[in-house]
């Protein structure tokens, strides 16, 4: 357990990806099993204990701690399980730690009334580093900035075998993963998972640029709206339905209503959204089913969750991922027809002579949920990556507005001497009637690290108050900021929230009193 | 038989904790007639006085520090040496939080108060450790007055560094140290741990660190930072006052991992606020352990607070059955030494 709470000491501190890999794989390479799996499936999400765990503390904390030194603690710390890892009265001198696959296995199989009396004695075993690592393990959710992904990467950099060939295995295989670990460190053989619902690495598209377009003719590329949702890979193999997002992340337990009824024996690729009445809701709407372990009856009623497909990687046990894109898109109408499972269609395919013809397609499509255009080569075969010439995606240019340079605040690792994070605002009218900045968005990236110079000195030169590492600056600078749309919000000042904000231009030129209102931004609102 | 009330004889004026029968000011602000001073840090140790008492290392610190002008009349008295000031009896005994560092125990008509200035209990190889006086009234900090604050082993800390330097040969890693006492603690911890390479320090830091050495504390080979290669400091590990490890200064290092060596590096939210990327907690005051267990061992039956954190020290100190009191004092806001 001393090693696995230094590693996620170290990773919550950790900013950057490539030291966090490092990090990982340190710990990989030196960790015992099953420690060491144990350790990869709480990174992964893959460990889940139902556990009364508010209440287990609670009652565990009366007897030991006196309330109003905990609570003024708990004022100083910002966080509840911290507090206790650090107050806890333990730290018994001379006590042998316990292992994290001792904690594991007691957790997965103890039964819910000794939990309590097992946890208290841990806690009295470990330092605070260590009662800090247990209680977020416990809590199922680790936030050390680790994804599955990067977990799986490192273990890809450790090995030096693909990720592809991980990623192909991950899911039909268990916690603590003796048989990957043995694979990754050559001391056994690949483990066998066909016929197992696993994910298969996704292909993916270019952005196309100006130059491509006239090569782009009717006899060799389909076309396809780009829609607005998130790509999915949709299997039911094995007995198992499951819903991977482009990265291999298991996100089937919020999307039940999706995969229940697909029959077995194939693996799709397909966009998700939420769609009402035949029409696909904003990307919002979708949002509110994502990051979620489980999803409530209400939810799935009032958004209700779709996948539009456009691919088909399996069939019946038939790996078709060799076939040109026209055969597999043939046999994905072949099956679709037969099938029709429910809350799925098929994404059209969209007759055109020229890439004029598409431009004029395009502009005048007003349906929302329409993001641009993917244009696929017929005789692609499924490849995983991103192979050059045979998918591009062309995408709408982005929506710009003018805003305000309000606050800077420092950055994190290598940004931490420098103001790298930028709060804009736009001009309304206030309440005396004068002319007032609202904040609408917050961005930190879209320039160059000569610019990010010129911005940290222009922050230093021009701060008018500061609190902690936020600096309030005097509202002179303009940004362009780009954003791919917006949407209203509640929760900021303004009323509205752009997605995927990024400082497009830097106005030195630009007076502040020209920037845009927030009404500008209000009428590129889609609902 | 104690022969009167505390506060009527030990008051707080604009310049702090006053002594009428001594005539003098514990750690006062602004000029005093007449100070004690229990150690070199800049909100204890303040320029102006007439006359200074302090411990020899204390008043090397304050002309270090402060340049102290000739016409100030400085005594230094020895630890444990008993001088007598108007009607009492002052000892300087050492408090083991840096080169110098006392605890003033005055007596006066039978009553036998401690001053504990900042102190320690937990070992540190640079200066003689704590020693417990058994005492009347207690006047004690508080900087680290919660039950959250429990320092670990220094010794593990100094470890959790060196690690860190293995695993990124190719970044310097810099360390937040205050100049007086953490960052010659730091490199004495660091030479304890068989770690022989030279240190390189910021500018600010290489007075204190030959101030420490004239007192026969040896830190091994030192560099100046400034002016080194950013090539030769790959792999190097850099002390700087915290202020320059975050800031522009910094930028010169290659790639630098930033760490920081103090007790507030135990809270998430405070390393994360700072920007800290390796949180070393390594204090040089007290823990909630060692203030309430010296509390308790001192035989105390009334204790003050002074600066840092009352609230919850008084509380513990209301629930142990003794008498408690805070001491607003003037410029000790959430001290960071
Ligand atoms: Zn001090
Ligand atoms: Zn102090």
């Amino acid at each position: 357990m001393k090693a696995f709470a230094a590693l996620l000491d170290r990773l919550a501190y950790t900013p950057s990806r490539n030291d966090k890999l490092r990090l990982l794989a340190d710990y990989f390479e030196v960790t015992p099993d099953p420690d060491r799996g144990f350790a990869l499936a709480a990174l992964t999400d893959g460990l889940f204990f139902r556990l009364p765990f508010r209440r287990i503390l609670t009652d565990l904390l009366g007897p030991r701690v006196d309330p109003v030194l905990f609570d003024l603690s708990r004022d100083y710390v910002g966080d509840t399980a911290e507090t206790i890892a650090l107050l806890w009265p333990g730290g018994r001198a001379g006590a042998k730690p316990p292992r994290l696959s001792a904690i594991v296995e007691a957790l997965q199989s103890a039964p819910p009334a000794e939990v309590p009396a097992l946890l208290a004695n841990w806690l009295d075993q470990l330092d605070a580093t260590g009662r800090w690592a247990l209680l977020k393990l416990m809590t199922g959710a680790l936030r050390v900035g680790v994804s599955a992904r990067l977990a799986k990467t490192a273990l890809s950099e450790w090995s030096g075998v693909p990720l592809a060939d991980i990623e192909e295995v991950w899911h039909g295989l268990r916690p603590p993963y003796g048989e990957l670990f043995a694979w990754l460190s050559a001391k056994g053989p690949r483990p066998e998972v066909e016929g197992r619902a696993t994910f298969r690495p996704l292909m993916l598209s270019h952005q196309i640029d100006d130059k491509e377009l006239p090569s782009i003719e009717p006899k060799d590329f389909i076309a396809e709206w780009k829609w607005d949702g998130i790509r999915v890979q949709a299997v039911h193999q094995g007995g198992e339905r499951r819903l991977f997002s482009r990265t291999g992340d298991d996100i089937s337990g919020a999307f039940p209503d999706v995969v229940e009824s697909l029959p077995e024996g194939v693996v799709l690729d397909g966009e998700l959204l939420v769609m009402r009445d035949g029409e696909v809701a904003p990307f919002n709407a979708l949002q509110q089913r994502l990051n979620r372990k489980t999803v409530s009856g209400a939810l799935l009623k009032s958004h209700p969750a779709h996948i539009r497909l456009y691919d088909i990687l399996l069939e019946g046990g038939e790996d078709l991922r060799a076939l040109p894109l026209v055969a597999r898109r043939a046999r994905l109408e072949a099956w679709h027809k037969r099938n029709a499972p429910r809350r799925t269609d098929l994404s059209g395919l969209i007759d055109f002579t020229s890439v004029k013809e598409l431009e004029i397609l395009w502009a005048d499509a007003r349906e929302t949920g329409i993001e641009g255009l993917m244009l696929k080569r017929r005789d692609s075969p499924y490849i995983a990556g991103r192979p050059k010439g045979h998918w591009y995606k062309w995408k709408r240019a982005p929506l710009v507005i003018d805003a305000v340079l309000m606050y800077a605040q420092r950055g994190s690792g290598k940004r931490s001497s420098y103001y790298s994070d930028y709060t804009f605002g736009a001009w309304r009218d206030g309440d005396a009637g004068e002319e007032e900045l609202v904040p609408v968005g917050k961005s930190y990236f879209g320039f160059t690290d000569e610019e990010l110079k010129e911005l940290d000195r222009w922050v230093r030169n021009h701060t008018v108050d500061s609190f902690g590492p936020v600096r309030q600056v005097e509202p002179n600078l303009v940004f362009e900021v780009a954003f791919d749309s917006v949407h209203r919000s509640t929760r900021h000042k303004s009323g509205v929230a752009m997605r995927f904000p990024r400082i497009n231009r830097i106005r030195w030129d630009k007076p502040a009193a020209e920037a845009d209102r927030v009404e500008t931004l209000a009428a590129m609102i889609v609902d | 038989m104690i022969p009167e009330r505390f506060d009527t004889w030990l008051t707080v004026d604009r310049k702090g904790l006053f002594c009428r029968p001594g005539g003098f000011h514990i750690d006062p602000y602004g000029g005093a007639q007449r100070a004690v001073v229990t150690h070199g840090h800049s909100d204890h140790a303040r320029p102006g006085h007439a006359r200074v008492l302090a411990t020899r290392e204390t008043l090397a610190v304050m002309t270090a520090r402060l340049g102290t002008p000739a016409e100030v009349s400085s005594q230094a008295a020895a630890y444990g040496e008993r001088i007598t000031i108007g009607e009492v009896a002052v000892t300087l005994i050492p408090a083991g939080h840096v080169l110098g560092s006392a605890q003033v125990l005055i007596e006066w008509k039978g009553a036998r108060v401690v001053v504990s200035g900042d102190y320690k209990r937990s070992a540190d190889p640079t200066c003689p450790g704590f020693e417990l006086v058994p005492c009347h009234l207690f006047i004690t900090e508080a900087t680290f007055a919660l039950p959250v604050f429990q320092h670990g082993d220094a010794g593990e800390e100094t470890a959790k560094l060196l690690k860190s330097r293995m695993q990124f040969p190719d970044r310097a890693h810099v360390v937040g140290v205050y100049g007086l006492g953490k960052c010659q603690r730091l490199i004495v911890l660091l030479r304890d741990a068989g770690y022989d390479r030279p240190i390189y320090l910021h500018g600010a830091l290489a007075a204190c660190c030959a101030l420490y050495e004239s007192f026969g504390v040896r830190l091994g080979d030192l560099k100046p930072a400034t002016g080194a290669k950013r090539e030769e400091l790959k792999g190097e590990i850099v002390l700087a006052p915290p202020s320059a490890i975050a800031d522009r200064w910094s930028r010169r290092l290659p790639d630098p991992v930033t760490a920081f060596a103090s007790g507030w590096m135990r809270v998430r939210a405070r390393a994360r606020q700072q920007g800290v990327e390796l949180p070393l907690v390594i204090s040089d005051h007290a823990d909630w352990r060692e203030l309430t267990e010296t509390i308790a061992e001192t035989g105390a039956e009334e204790v003050w607070v002074t600066h840092g954190r009352e609230d919850a020290l008084l509380h513990h100190i209301q629930m142990t059955g003794r008498k408690g009191r805070a001491l607003a004092l003037v410029g000790r806001e959430d001290e960071d030494q």
